[in-house]
């Protein structure tokens, strides 16, 4: 299949989630192609991990369409799942089991031919293998964000959803992770939506960055189409100039 | 992998069903005090009812042979007691450690996750009674496997029962977070009285022996009786059992899919937790 013939990674239409009479995600369209990297950017409450939520069919929207990698996510959603992985510091894996015994669960989960060969690969890849036999509450933070991933790529995901994938970690563990993700999908052409607050981050992995503010997007565009819209230097003073609405030029129109 | 063979089951995969069974019998392989505490109580509960059994044959002769059926209600009660425990504390398991989010962002159906804790809940019951029925032999001359066919029989008919119940409690919890936990110890004992574990349902005021008919462990609890008392087995309380079985499994196992869908619109599986 040639890459324009391929169905976006990520298409959204119109997608709205009222609670209680107020919308926290309001009417949102866009579209990811495959093989991208894409930020969610917003400040707290804009709305992010209620999208991603949708995205991933945790949560159903109140209207709209989510559809990944072609397949609709109300009709079709499990032919979508087997190809897409998710992490998020704010979804844990099991405390008690070790990090073995978690990795072959979600290799179970997914189906995996040769889980041991998969599972064995992935310590190798993200350096598990000092405490793959530890519980995964002993770990520390940057370890269980190592494993999270591990979980996360367990089934050579086409599409890799991940709420913010360097929180709370040290900037030697977060330029680590960053480097593995960029590896990751620059060798499988796997697609990355990723929601964060750290804009080095963004302005390092992202093609493309969507900016929402108030469950809706305000602008979109690449780092640079944004800073310049902007009149500023960096991704940072642009998200503060939306965030505080504040911002001299306007969103493309 | 079974595809298709149940009208709207299309999909079902046991592999899925087995990864879900792995990360409870990792969890109970991690923890010798777990499995202990498994068939603590109902070893507990058997000695205890096993003595007091022993003292009645010394005072009446008709309790010489109620003394059977004492110990084989309370391994039995334990059967529905432990099969609705062993499903729910599956389920709060999930909901404890923060991964419902994980576990349905993988192709993981609701409906095998279901199969899942319905299976943890037989391992479950089993570690958790097979002590108690074993020690029961030695300690007080009592075997309850001498019922031959009709415990299987009871046995299946309570874990229905048990895990229907359990279902019951899962969404409850589901729904309204753990702070409804503890219906997963306590919502079973409302059908104890009613189920004629310790006397015949014809103690009951009129009443309530029709409500009581009503429930599967009350035709199970009667049909042990009758094979401890006459030695024949009333197929006509193990048919009523197995369709009340049926149907409030169907019920409450549909009530749990609801409730499900009903997290899946309010956010419930990310913001679930201790």
């Amino acid at each position: 299949m040639m890459p324009d013939e391929c169905p976006p990674a990520i298409r959204v239409h119109n997608l709205t989630k009222i609670y209680s009479l107020t919308p926290v995600v309001d009417g949102l369209s866009f579209e990811v192609p495959q093989g991208s990297i894409t930020a969610l950017l917003g400040g707290n409450g804009a709305g992010k991990t209620t999208t991603i939520a949708m995205l991933l069919g945790l949560l159903l929207p109140t209207s709209g369409q989510v559809a990944l990698l072609g397949h609709d996510m109300a009709t079709d959603r499990y032919a979508a799942l087997a190809q897409v992985n998710f992490s998020s510091p704010y979804v844990d894996l099991p405390g008690r089991l070790t990090v073995r015994e978690n990795l072959t669960i979600y290799a179970r989960l997914y189906g995996l031919p040769r889980p041991a060969e998969r599972i064995a690969e992935m310590v190798e890849d993200l350096e598990l293998g000092a405490f793959v036999t530890r519980r995964t509450s002993r770990l520390s933070a940057g370890q269980k964000t190592r494993v999270a991933l591990a979980k996360a790529l367990i089934n050579r995901p086409r599409l890799l959803i991940l709420d913010e994938p360097t929180a709370s970690l040290d900037p030697d563990s977060g330029d680590w992770i960053r480097g593995y993700l960029s590896r990751y999908a620059a060798e499988t052409g796997a697609t990355l939506f990723l929601a964060s607050h750290n804009m080095a981050e963004v302005e390092r992995l992202c093609s493309q960055v969507l900016m929402m503010r108030q469950g809706r997007i305000f602008d979109r565009g690449s780092v640079s189409e944004l800073t310049e819209r902007y009149g500023r230097t960096n991704l940072e003073d642009v998200f503060l100039d939306i965030a505080r609405g504040q911002e001299k030029g306007g969103p493309a129109q | 992998m079974s595809r298709g063979l149940v009208p709207g089951w299309s999909g079902f995969a046991w592999h899925r069903v087995g990864a879900v069974c792995l990360r409870h019998l990792y969890v109970m392989r991690s923890s010798p005090i777990r499995l202990l505490e498994m068939a603590y109580w109902p070893t507990v509960q058997m000695v205890m009812w096993g003595f007091i059994s022993q003292f009645f044959t010394t005072q009446s002769s008709w309790l010489v042979q109620a003394a059977g059926a004492l110990l084989a209600a309370v391994l039995l009660w334990d059967v529905l007691f432990r099969a609705n425990l062993g499903l729910s504390l599956s389920f709060m398991e999930e909901m404890w450690a923060r991964n419902l989010g994980h576990l349905f962002v993988s192709p993981l159906r609701p409906y095998e996750f279901i199969v899942a804790l319905i299976t943890m809940s037989a391992i479950r019951t089993t570690i958790g009674l097979l002590p108690a029925a074993l020690l029961a032999i030695p300690l007080f001359h009592y075997n309850i496997f001498a019922m031959g066919l009709p415990l299987v029989g009871f046995f299946l008919l309570l874990l229905i029962t048990g895990w229907s119940v359990g279902l019951g409690v899962s969404a409850l919890v589901l729904r309204f977070g753990l702070g409804a936990e503890s219906l997963a110890w306590v919502l079973i004992f409302a059908l104890a009285p009613l189920s004629g574990i310790y006397y015949p349902i014809s103690t009951l005021p009129g009443w309530l022996q029709t409500v009581a008919w009503w429930l599967p462990s009350s035709h199970v609890f009667e049909g042990m009786r009758v094979v401890l008392t006459t030695g024949t087995f009333d197929w006509s309380l193990w048919w009523t059992a197995l369709v009340l079985d049926l149907g409030y499994l169907s019920l409450l196992g549909g009530l749990f899919l609801y409730t499900f869908r009903v997290a899946r619109r309010r956010g419930l599986l990310l913001n679930v937790g201790e």
